[in-house]
C-alpha cells in the first residue's frame, strides 16, 4: 500500500455542552479514496471543519506528509494542500466557469485588469481533465447542469493542487447517472495521486467509490476497515451502534391490498409529461423512478393540483377528480411531501407546533378561531408518534436536526390522514437511523389503508420500500416493474432507455 | 415558570416595559404630562396611524407592506371631501372614500400577487400616482366648508375622550384578536413564513396576499376620512410621510420585513412609544428637530435587541436540540 499523506491523530474538539470529537484518529493514504461515514452528529462535519482549518482542535495533531500542521485559518489549510468540495454549492450561479474556478486568485495583467485569455487558459486546461474541452470556458455556470456544476466546484477545489481533497455529501444534488460520472472523476483524481475523503449518507456508494472507510459515533472513533473486506450491515451497525437488520422492513402480500386508490389516465402536461397513467390500490406503495427531470415531481404536483395538468383525467376511489390548487386536492384527501424541506415544505423560524398544523387548520380549530388546545394536543401526539427530538417544541424548526425536520413535515402529512400520499424524496439529506424510520412511518400509514406514491432518485429506496415501480423517462412511463422482482439494471434500463 | 418566560420573551412585553419605564420617568420629570389633556392630544395625535398599523401589521406578517398609504389618505380624503362639496350626502361620499381606499388596495395587491411585481416598486408608484392625482383634483388648494354632520365624524367626543381615538381603540382591540386567534389571518403568518410552503399546505396565498392590500387601503381611506372630518378641511399634503411612521411603528412592535411575525397589540405599542418619545421630548423642552433622530434611533435599537435575542436564543437552541439528538441515539444503543 501506498504511503501516509494524511494523519489526524487523537482529535478532540469541544464545544459548550458538547463534546464533537473525542480522540477520532483518521489516516489517509496518497491515491486513495477514504469514506467517513456516521449518522448526524456523530462528528462528521466536525473533523472535517477541524481538517480544513475552520475549527481549530482542542488537542491531537494533524500531520501532513510527515509534517505537524496548525491551521490558522480555512485559506491557510488551502494553501498547506487541503481542500474541500462544499455539499451546497458554492458558486456563483451569474458568473462564468472560469471566473467560478478562479474566484479569489484571477490572473491579472497590468494595472491589475483580469488576464482574460490566461484565465481561459487555465480553466481549459482543468476542464480537460474530465474530459470537457468542449465546454467554453465563459460559459455562465447558471447555463450549466447540476452535474457539470459539480465539476466546476471540484475544479475551483482542486485548482489550487491539493493533496487532500474532501467532498462533503457530493451527491446531494445529482441523479444516479451524474453520481457514476462524478465517481469516474474521483477515480481520475486519485490516480494523479490526489487522496480524497469522501463524506457520504448512502451507503452504496461507499462500495461503489471508497477504498478504506472509517466509523464515527457520538464524536468517537469506531473502527476502521477496508472496503472490500466488509459489507453494508457491518456499517450500519458500527454507525447505529446496533444491529438493523432490514431498514426497509417487509413487503405486505399483495392479496393485502385494498380497492383501486388512484388511477391516471392519459394525463400531460406541456413540457413536463405525456400520456402518464398509472395505477395505485389502498395500502400499497408505488415507487417512481427515473431520472432528475423525466417529470416525476411534475406528474406529482399535477395529482396534487399545484400545477394541474392540460389533459388526460384522474380517478380517487373510482371518481373523476381535477384538483385546481392544493386546497382543493387536500380537500379531498391527496397530500404530498415535497423533495425540497427547507425551501417549500417547512416553516423554518416557526416551531414544529405550527409546521404540524399548517395544512390543517381547520380541523384544529373551533368555529373560526384556531385552538390552541387542539393544535397543542396534535403537536404532542405527532411528537411521540414520529419521535421527534425537538427539545421544548416551542423551537424553530431550523435547528432540528435534518431527520427530526423531515419527520416533522411527514407528521404534518400524514396528520390529515391522507387517502393518498405523494412523498417526493422522503429520505434525502436524512441519517440512517431517522431513514428506517420513515419508512417504517411509511408502511405503517400504508397497512392503515392509504396509497402511497414515493418519488425518489435513491434507487436502493425504491427496490427496497416499492410494491411496484413505474419508471418514468422523458415525461414519459417507460415501464412498470413488480417490487419483488425488480432489479437496479432494470431500472436504469427504463430510466435511461438502454432497454 | 415556563409561561412568565413565554411572556417576557415576547416582543410586546419588551415594548410595553419601555413604554412604562418612559412614563414613569415622566410623570416624574413633567407635572403636565399625566394630566388628561396631554394624554388625550397624544392619544389623538397618533390615532390616525394606529388605525392604519393595524391593516399594515396583517400586510406585514404575510410578507407584503405598503408604500401608499399616506397617498391614500390624501386622496380618499380629498375625494370625499369634494363629493361633499358637491352636495352629495354624508353617508354616500364616505362610502365612495372607503371604496376608493380598498380599490387602491385591489389595485396594488394585483399588481404585486398576480403579476409578481415587487411590492416596494408597485406601493412606491402608488405614493406618487394618487399623490399626484390628488393635486390634479384638489388643483393644489384645500377644500374647507364640509358640513357639520361630516365633522361630527371626528369632532365628537364621548365621556370626554375624541371619537378618533375611540375608533382607533375598536380597531386595534378587534384587529389584534383576528389576527391572533382567527385561522382566516393566521394563515397570514404562514404565507410571510414560506410562501411555497404555504401554497403547497392549501393556503390561498395569492388571494389573502391582495386582501390584505385592499384592507390596507381601506384602513387607509378610514383614516383619510377620520382625519379630513376632524380638520374639517382635506389638505393636499395630508399624511406626507405617515407610511414611513406606520411601517416604522409596525416593526418596532415586532414585524419584519421578511413577514412571519408581528402582532397589532405590538404595533400600536410602537405607535405609543414613538409619539411618547416625541412628546416627551416637547415637554422636556428639547429643540423640536431632535425628533426626528431620537424615532430612528428607536427603530434601530428595537431591531438590534431583536436580532442579538434571536441569534443567542437559536444557538442555544441548536445545542439543546444536538444534545437531544445524541442523547437519543446513547438510549437506543
Amino acid at each position: 500500500m501506498a504511503d501516509i499523506i494524511l494523519e489526524a491523530r487523537d482529535i478532540v474538539k469541544t464545544f459548550p455542552g458538547v463534546k464533537a470529537l473525542d480522540g477520532v484518529t483518521i489516516r489517509l493514504r496518497r491515491g486513495e479514496t477514504h469514506a467517513v461515514v456516521g449518522e448526524n452528529g456523530a462528528g462528521k462535519s466536525t473533523l472535517m471543519m477541524v481538517l480544513t482549518g475552520v475549527h481549530r482542535p482542542d488537542s491531537g495533531q494533524i500531520i501532513l506528509d510527515g509534517e505537524e500542521l496548525h491551521f490558522s485559518s480555512p485559506h491557510d489549510a488551502v494553501s498547506k494542500g487541503i481542500s474541500i468540495v462544499y455539499q451546497e454549492l458554492s458558486l456563483v450561479p451569474s458568473l462564468s466557469i472560469a471566473e467560478n474556478i478562479f474566484a479569489n486568485r484571477q490572473p491579472v495583467g497590468r494595472l491589475g485588469a483580469v488576464h482574460r485569455q490566461e484565465l481561459h487558459r487555465r480553466s481549459r486546461d482543468l476542464l480537460a481533465l474530465f474530459d470537457l474541452q468542449g465546454i467554453d470556458p465563459a460559459t455562465l455556470v447558471k447555463n450549466l447542469n447540476p452535474a457539470t456544476q459539480q465539476v466546476v466546484e471540484i475544479l475551483k477545489a482542486i485548482s489550487t493542487e491539493p493533496s487532500v481533497l474532501i467532498l462533503d455529501e457530493p451527491t446531494s444534488s445529482l441523479t444516479e447517472v451524474e453520481a457514476s460520472r462524478l465517481f469516474e472523476n474521483i477515480r481520475r483524481l486519485t490516480k494523479r495521486g490526489i487522496a480524497c475523503l469522501y463524506i457520504s449518507h448512502h451507503l452504496y456508494e461507499i462500495f461503489e467509490i471508497a477504498d478504506t472507510v472509517t466509523v464515527l459515533r457520538d464524536g468517537h472513533f469506531v473502527c476502521d476497515a477496508v472496503v472490500a473486506d466488509i459489507d453494508e450491515d457491518f456499517l450500519v451497525s458500527n454507525m447505529v451502534g446496533r444491529t438493523i437488520t432490514d431498514i426497509y422492513g417487509d413487503r405486505p402480500d399483495p392479496s393485502s391490498f385494498g380497492a383501486l386508490r388512484l388511477e391516471t389516465r392519459g394525463l400531460s402536461r406541456a413540457g413536463a409529461f405525456m400520456g402518464a397513467s398509472m395505477q395505485v390500490r389502498a395500502g400499497e406503495i408505488v415507487g417512481l423512478s427515473g431520472l432528475v427531470g423525466a417529470g416525476r415531481t411534475e406528474l406529482g404536483l399535477a395529482i396534487f393540483g399545484a400545477q394541474p395538468p392540460d389533459s388526460g383525467t384522474i380517478l380517487l376511489d373510482g371518481a373523476e377528480i381535477s384538483p385546481a390548487s392544493p386546497r382543493e386536492a387536500i380537500d379531498l384527501g391527496i397530500g404530498y411531501l415535497t423533495e425540497d424541506r427547507k425551501t417549500q415544505g417547512l416553516f423554518l423560524d416557526f416551531p414544529v407546533r405550527s409546521n404540524l398544523a399548517a395544512n390543517r387548520l381547520r380541523s384544529l380549530s373551533r368555529g373560526p378561531v384556531v385552538s390552541d388546545q387542539l393544535v397543542d394536543e396534535a403537536a404532542a401526539t405527532a411528537v411521540r408518534n414520529y419521535r421527534i427530538a425537538s427539545g421544548e417544541g416551542r423551537k424553530p424548526v431550523r435547528t432540528l436536526s435534518g431527520g427530526n425536520q423531515q419527520k416533522v413535515l411527514l407528521g404534518a402529512w400524514i396528520g390529515i390522514e391522507p387517502r393518498l400520499l405523494i412523498v417526493d424524496e422522503p429520505t434525502r439529506g436524512v441519517d440512517i437511523g431517522a431513514r428506517s424510520e420513515i419508512y417504517g412511518f411509511l408502511r405503517g400509514l400504508a397497512s392503515r389503508g392509504t396509497a402511497i406514491v414515493m418519488i425518489s432518485s435513491d434507487l436502493t429506496e425504491i427496490l427496497g420500500l416499492s410494491d411496484r415501480i413505474y419508471v418514468m423517462k422523458s415525461g414519459k412511463i417507460a415501464g412498470e416493474l413488480e417490487g419483488r422482482a425488480a432489479t437496479e439494471e432494470a431500472v436504469i434500463a427504463l430510466a435511461t432507455g438502454s432497454a | 415558570m415556563n409561561y412568565f418566560k413565554r411572556l417576557t420573551g415576547q416582543r410586546e412585553f419588551m415594548i410595553g416595559a419601555i413604554v412604562l419605564v418612559v412614563v414613569v420617568a415622566m410623570s416624574f420629570a413633567s407635572p403636565y404630562f399625566l394630566s388628561t389633556g396631554n394624554i388625550l392630544a397624544l392619544l389623538l395625535g397618533l390615532s390616525i396611524e394606529a388605525i392604519i398599523a393595524v391593516a399594515m401589521t396583517n400586510l406585514m406578517v404575510s410578507g407584503g407592506f405598503d408604500m401608499s398609504v399616506g397617498s391614500i389618505v390624501a386622496f380618499t380624503g380629498a375625494a370625499t371631501a369634494l363629493l361633499l362639496a358637491a352636495g352629495f350626502p354624508v353617508f354616500l361620499a364616505v362610502l365612495v372614500g372607503l371604496a376608493l381606499g380598498a380599490g387602491i388596495g385591489l389595485f396594488n395587491g394585483l399588481i404585486i400577487s398576480k403579476i409578481g411585481i415587487n411590492p416596494f416598486v408597485t406601493t412606491l408608484s402608488s405614493l406618487s400616482l394618487f399623490r399626484g392625482l390628488t393635486l390634479i383634483l384638489t388643483k393644489g388648494r384645500n377644500i374647507s366648508g364640509l358640513p357639520d354632520n361630516f365633522k361630527a365624524i371626528g369632532q365628537t367626543t364621548v365621556f370626554g375622550i375624541q371619537t378618533p381615538i375611540l375608533i382607533a381603540a375598536f380597531l386595534i382591540i378587534v384587529g389584534d384578536i383576528l389576527l391572533r386567534r382567527f385561522r382566516f389571518f393566521r394563515q397570514s403568518y404562514y404565507i410571510g413564513g414560506n410562501e411555497r410552503a404555504a401554497r403547497l399546505s392549501g393556503i390561498g396565498v395569492d388571494r389573502l396576499k391582495t386582501l390584505a392590500y385592499v384592507l390596507t387601503g381601506l384602513f387607509a381611506g378610514l383614516a383619510g376620512i377620520v382625519m379630513t372630518s376632524r380638520l374639517g378641511a382635506a389638505s393636499m399634503t395630508a399624511g406626507t410621510g405617515l407610511e414611513l411612521r406606520v411601517i416604522t411603528a409596525v416593526i418596532i412592535g415586532g414585524a419584519s420585513l421578511q413577514g412571519g411575525e408581528g402582532t397589532v397589540l405590538g404595533a400600536f405599542l410602537g405607535s405609543l412609544l414613538m409619539a411618547l418619545i416625541t412628546n416627551a421630548l416637547t415637554l422636556l423642552g428639547v429643540d423640536v428637530y431632535w425628533q426626528t433622530f431620537v424615532i430612528g434611533g428607536t427603530l434601530l435599537t428595537a431591531v438590534l435587541i431583536d436580532q442579538v435575542g434571536k441569534k443567542s436564543g437559536q444557538s442555544k437552541a441548536l445545542k439543546a436540540a444536538k444534545a437531544a439528538t445524541s442523547d437519543e441515539v446513547r438510549k437506543s444503543a
